[in-house]
């Protein structure tokens, strides 16, 4: 059983992966790694843990302007997450998933770092701003 | 990125409309075409039109040099290209007809070999400095423009990086901008163009938090608490303060904002009384009503200072940074002043980072040679965060700025304390950290 969550376009295209989600804010410059896609903030709740590949659930971006330029950079390195779902617009968020190139949604009609949990599958369809979410329990279960 | 039309919701006017078609030359199309990326992904419905941006155009260092196979012929225009613009053709880029600044980075051109410099990373950021000045682009290097020659005036509509100079562009001057990033300021420097979203509009410029200050604030030190107590609540929302502070000058402003854009998103904050729109807490708020209220009192204040001290366990102190956000003049001579007929500890190094501008003024004062004299380094262009540069062996840093502190050890996995610019001098002199919150 997959829940859906309708919102508006930022990015489109499509992509669909194993979710990542914090409930932190997350910086990119000085926050992120961009040589090895993983978080470094200290004391963040993903401090560590690699985004590479995976569908990027989290509250926003904060902190300095380099958030685009981090992020467009992981892109090149191949280190880039599949997709982002956010909840927060702001300016640092549209640049970097614009140059990130990767598709991406926002304004969902249910709050998706409540519904999304690291390790449900997720698929973004950022052409019509729906998000797809099969629970990592249902998945288990199926396979 | 092939070109598509715009959506409906975004409207050009003819003359954006003919930079996006490619009549102004391909530099400004693909630049159009990234602000329209840029903007439909912000859900913006037009552009405002600036003449004050600053970014970090074209810059490059090793890695992006290396990574689009350049040559020192054709690297700014490719880089300027793939990266800022974002566009898979590589155009040349036309001169500036935009009044447009660099912002800090690269190396210092005189400090390399003190900052541990490769020759290569030098030739890059001369390079690139070069290309960027010939298209008439101001080479201000700094993170603190508004006092290295670049002050906008009262709603003055600008796109500019660099959270730090983005909070008191908005804050302090009454001037309006977003936080841009790199690829949006250097298409801006081509099109004189940046979404009319955020804080270029009125509505979105009012208060969303009240704070209370319950506690005296006054020196340096404390200002940097608030803000970044401030921006860890807010995130990237707009406080407005009442209380038990003095109006703030140059240097608590900067430091105060420049916390609250690193603990959070700050990019804008009213102190009732004092920043230039916010005359009255009615004024702050506007329609809004206040979504929480929050108090700063004395426990608050310790739980910021051991928030900021957390990453330091060892006393031994053997690096000292000063000058983030870049040092303004009058910290110049606090620093000459505290050091004069001093000398720094043998087992600990001691690092200025300020602006070129401000540098002049200083060596023509001879405070750079009283720094020196005691032993420290004055420093520009960048910083230890920014180029990732560290004396040789650092373990444990002791930092004045809260900023610095929030980014310092998670970059470069060091210890630090932070403290007051005093604190932080005695370390440099006795090599141990002795600051404790008074």
């Amino acid at each position: 059983m997959s829940i859906t969550l309708r919102g508006r376009t930022v990015v489109p295209g499509v992509a669909e992966g194993e979710a990542l989600v914090t409930h932190e804010t997350i910086s990119g410059w000085g926050g992120v790694n961009p040589m090895t896609g993983t978080i470094i903030e200290t004391r963040h709740a993903l401090r560590g843990q690699s985004f590479k590949d995976k569908i990027l659930v989290f509250p926003g971006a904060k902190g300095s302007s380099g958030w685009s330029g981090v992020f467009h950079l992981t892109r090149l390195t191949g280190m880039a997450p599949k997709a982002l779902v956010f909840n927060e617009m702001t300016t640092k968020v549209a640049l970097g998933a614009v140059v990130m190139r990767v598709p991406a949604v926002t304004g969902l009609d249910q709050d998706p770092l409540q519904v999304i949990e690291t390790g449900d599958w997720v698929r973004v369809d950022g052409d019509r701003g729906v998000v797809e979410v099969r629970k990592a329990a249902a998945v288990r279960q199926s396979s | 990125m092939t070109a598509r039309a715009p959506s409906a919701s975004l409207i050009l006017t003819d003359a954006e409309r003919a930079m996006l078609d490619g009549r102004e030359g391909k530099a400004r199309q693909k630049a159009m075409l990234l602000l329209v990326r840029y903007a439909e992904a912000l859900g913006a419905e037009r552009f405002v039109e600036t003449n004050n941006v600053a970014g970090v155009p074209g810059t490059y260092t090793p890695f992006l040099f290396n990574y689009y196979g350049a040559t020192r012929e054709n690297a700014y225009d490719l880089i300027y290209s793939r990266f800022d613009l974002d566009s898979d053709e590589v155009v040349t880029v036309p001169n500036m007809t935009v009044h447009s600044c660099h912002l800090q980075g690269g190396v210092d051109p005189e400090g390399w070999q003190i900052l541990g410099a490769k020759p290569e990373a030098l030739q890059a950021s001369q390079d690139s400095e070069q290309a960027a000045s010939a298209k008439g682009i101001e080479i201000l290097k700094t993170c603190t423009p508004y006092i290295a020659g670049n002050v906008p005036a009262r709603g003055e509509h600008c796109a500019w990086m660099e959270s730090s100079a983005v909070v008191y562009c908005n804050s302090v001057l009454g001037a309006r901008t977003n936080t841009e990033g790199r690829e949006s300021t250097s298409a801006a420097m081509l099109t004189g163009r940046i979404p009319d979203w955020g804080l270029h509009r009125d509505a979105n410029r009012f208060g969303s938090h009240h704070i209370e200050v319950d506690v005296p604030v006054e020196s340096l030190m404390d200002w940097g608490m608030l803000g970044y107590f401030v921006g860890a609540r807010v995130g990237e929302r707009i406080p407005v303060l009442t209380g038990r502070y003095g109006t703030p000058d140059l240097i608590r402003y900067k430091h105060f904002g420049a916390a609250a854009a690193s603990s959070g998103g700050v990019e804008m904050y009213h102190l009732v009384g004092v920043t230039p729109e916010a005359p009255s807490f009615e004024s702050a708020f506007g329609p809004n009503r206040p979504v929480e209220r929050i108090r700063y009192g004395l426990e608050e204040r310790r739980r910021t200072y051991e928030e900021l001290n957390a990453r330091g366990t060892d006393r031994n102190v053997d690096y000292v940074m000063l000058g983030c956000p870049h040092a303004a003049l009058e910290q110049m001579e606090e620093i000459a002043g505290l050091l004069e007929g001093k000398r720094i500890s043998a087992n600990c190094n001691l690092w200025v980072f300020t602006s070129r501008a401000i540098k002049a003024v200083a060596d023509s004062r001879g405070l750079t040679r009283t720094i020196r004299n005691a032993g420290g380094a004055v420093l520009t262009d960048t910083c230890s965060a920014i180029g990732q540069a560290l004396p040789p062996g650092t373990r444990v840093a002791a930092l004045d700025s809260a900023k610095q502190a929030h980014y310092l050890p998670a970059i470069m996995g060091i210890q630090s304390w932070f403290g007051s610019t005093r604190d932080c001098i005695d370390a440099a002199i006795t090599g141990h950290w002795n600051g404790e919150l008074t």
